[in-house]
């Protein structure tokens, strides 16, 4: 990756698009704490990170339950590490999947759920917490694309509760459209970088699947999609796919 | 097919199995007997044998001391394993240092062991137990070294997001990888704790089922060979038994049995 630079305002959903390997989730893992930069910096609300963002809660794209953990644990042991009481967690974390529409399902183990029912797990064993920022990492890449729509409704409805600064990473352009704020374009690697962002216009509340219709939405996919086709065939002539 | 159909054949091969014993040790064909009964014994001499031994209660004594021996074997071996394990996992210099006198001793056929073992803790139970020890010990250190390194990059940074300090991921993650991957061993390692105590009272003891098997050996008593042989056997498929309630209560969370090392 080459210099970027990336500033994202309290309450803002900022969606990274971009062709595949060009450093989004690397981005994303500097924003985290969990990789250092090689050069730069992350500051969060004013202050230079040093170590693991403790604000921010992180979605990941692979599986990242703890299989050995019933739903109900794997949603509460994020509040029993800040220092909840477990009986207390337990009860929080119940509501939580109640929200989600889970209830049901807590004294099951990861494995028996759908692969869009870990997610929503995924999702509130993150919220939960109640982080000042939420870094989503393709977060419904391997979902159909009915439970895709499902899965980004219900984010925005959660979000929509108490807005938090969102980083989405995706390579779903109508996706980052339909849920953003803003649009981030990055370039094909090596020495990727942002080349472009769009605002996103759109009012809210919004329904995923409706939205596409609009159009509003039709242009702005134009005229993102205009600048992103280049990068991404780009891409397909670094790695020699298609 | 059904599973009392897969029953009766599984019996069926038993019966047969134990009818073509009895007819070729007692019926004589063309003027002899194909398997001559002092090398061979018969069904009826073994069950009366064994029917013996129980009714006398005689039998209990040497299956109580392997049982304490396997037990023992298989608690020290699990525990030295988990230790060892945790540690080298956790630190790769260790583990690189003594990388190769672990393969060493691995490769070193354990029974050779058994007369030093004898010699150093004498003809007791601890002899045995030791013996089971260092090949329970091997199986559970591999098994939760494996278990330590192979956590989820992604589970383990996503615990670490989660606010998990070092003693609560050892507790939340590298504790239950372990131990499952330790779990999907432990009919091996059970296995062979038995089999320790085992060799190490055949080679040498006062009690026990290998020695009951030895002491009949040494006098050309075949019906008793077989017999502390049946025993064994049923011995050893309790205690697996007893393993597999054990793990189906302690692994309710895995969708199917992972593959082990052993």
């Amino acid at each position: 990756m080459r210099s970027t630079s990336l500033a994202v305002a309290n309450g803002e959903f900022v969606a990274i698009v971009g062709p595949t390997g060009c450093g989004k989730s690397t981005l994303l893992n500097i924003a985290a704490g969990l990789i250092a930069p090689s050069a730069g910096h992350v500051d969060i609300f004013g202050t230079r990170l040093a170590g693991l963002n403790r604000q921010a809660g992180y979605l990941f794209q692979a599986e990242a339950l703890f299989p050995w953990k019933s739903v109900l644990d794997n949603v509460a042991i994020g509040l029993e590490t800040a220092g909840v009481e477990r009986s207390e967690a337990r009860a929080r974390a119940h509501d939580w999947l109640t929200r989600v529409g889970l209830r049901d399902f807590s004294p099951r183990y990861p494995h028996m759920l759908s692969g869009g029912q870990r997610k929503r797990v995924g999702l509130v064993q993150v919220l939960i917490r109640d982080p000042k920022i939420l870094l989503m990492d393709e977060p419904f890449g391997p979902l159909d694309a009915q439970t895709r729509q499902i899965m980004g409704n219900l984010l925005l409805d959660l979000w929509s509760a108490d807005r938090k600064a969102v980083l989405f990473v995706t390579h779903d352009l109508e996706e980052a459209i339909a849920l953003s704020d803003r649009v981030v374009i990055m370039s094909a690697g090596p020495a990727a970088h942002v080349i472009d962002e769009w605002k996103v216009r759109l009012p809210r509340p919004r329904d995923i699947a409706e939205i596409k219709t609009e159009r509003a939405f039709q242009e702005l996919h134009r005229d993102i999609w205009r600048v992103l086709k280049a990068e991404v065939l780009k891409g397909y002539a670094q790695t020699g796919g298609g | 097919m059904s599973r009392s159909k897969l029953l009766i054949l599984q019996f069926l091969v038993a019966a047969v199995a134990v009818l073509l014993w009895h007819v070729f040790t007692t019926i004589p064909i063309a003027g002899v007997k194909l398997l001559p009964p002092f090398f061979f014994s018969t069904p009826s001499d073994v069950a009366l044998r064994i029917v013996k031994w129980f009714a006398e209660g005689t039998i209990w004594r040497h299956l109580w001391i392997t049982f304490i021996e396997s037990v023992l074997a298989f608690a020290i071996g699990s525990l030295a394993g988990i230790m060892v394990g945790f540690w080298f996992a956790r630190q790769p210099l260790v583990a690189a240092i003594f990388d190769p006198y672990v393969k060493m001793i691995n490769a070193l056929p354990r029974v050779v062991l058994a007369p030093i073992f004898a010699l150093w803790l004498g003809l007791g139970i601890w002899s045995k137990v030791a013996l089971g020890v260092t090949l329970v010990f091997f199986i559970v250190f591999f098994n939760v070294y494996q278990g330590v390194k192979e956590v989820s990059p992604t589970v383990l940074a996503n615990a670490r997001m989660l606010g998990m300090n070092k003693g609560q991921l050892m507790r939340h993650v590298y504790w239950p990888s372990a131990l499952s991957w330790m779990f999907s061993s432990l009919h091996t390692s059970v296995g062979f704790a038995v089999v320790g105590a085992v060799v190490g009272e055949y080679l040498g003891s006062a009690a026990g089922l290998g020695y009951v098997i030895q002491q009949a050996e040494g006098v050309f008593d075949v019906a008793g060979v077989f017999a502390g042989m049946v025993v064994l056997t049923v011995f050893v498929l309790s205690i697996d038994w007893l393993v597999t309630l054990a793990e189906r209560r302690l692994l309710v969370w895995r969708p199917v049995a992972a593959e082990t090392r052993t």
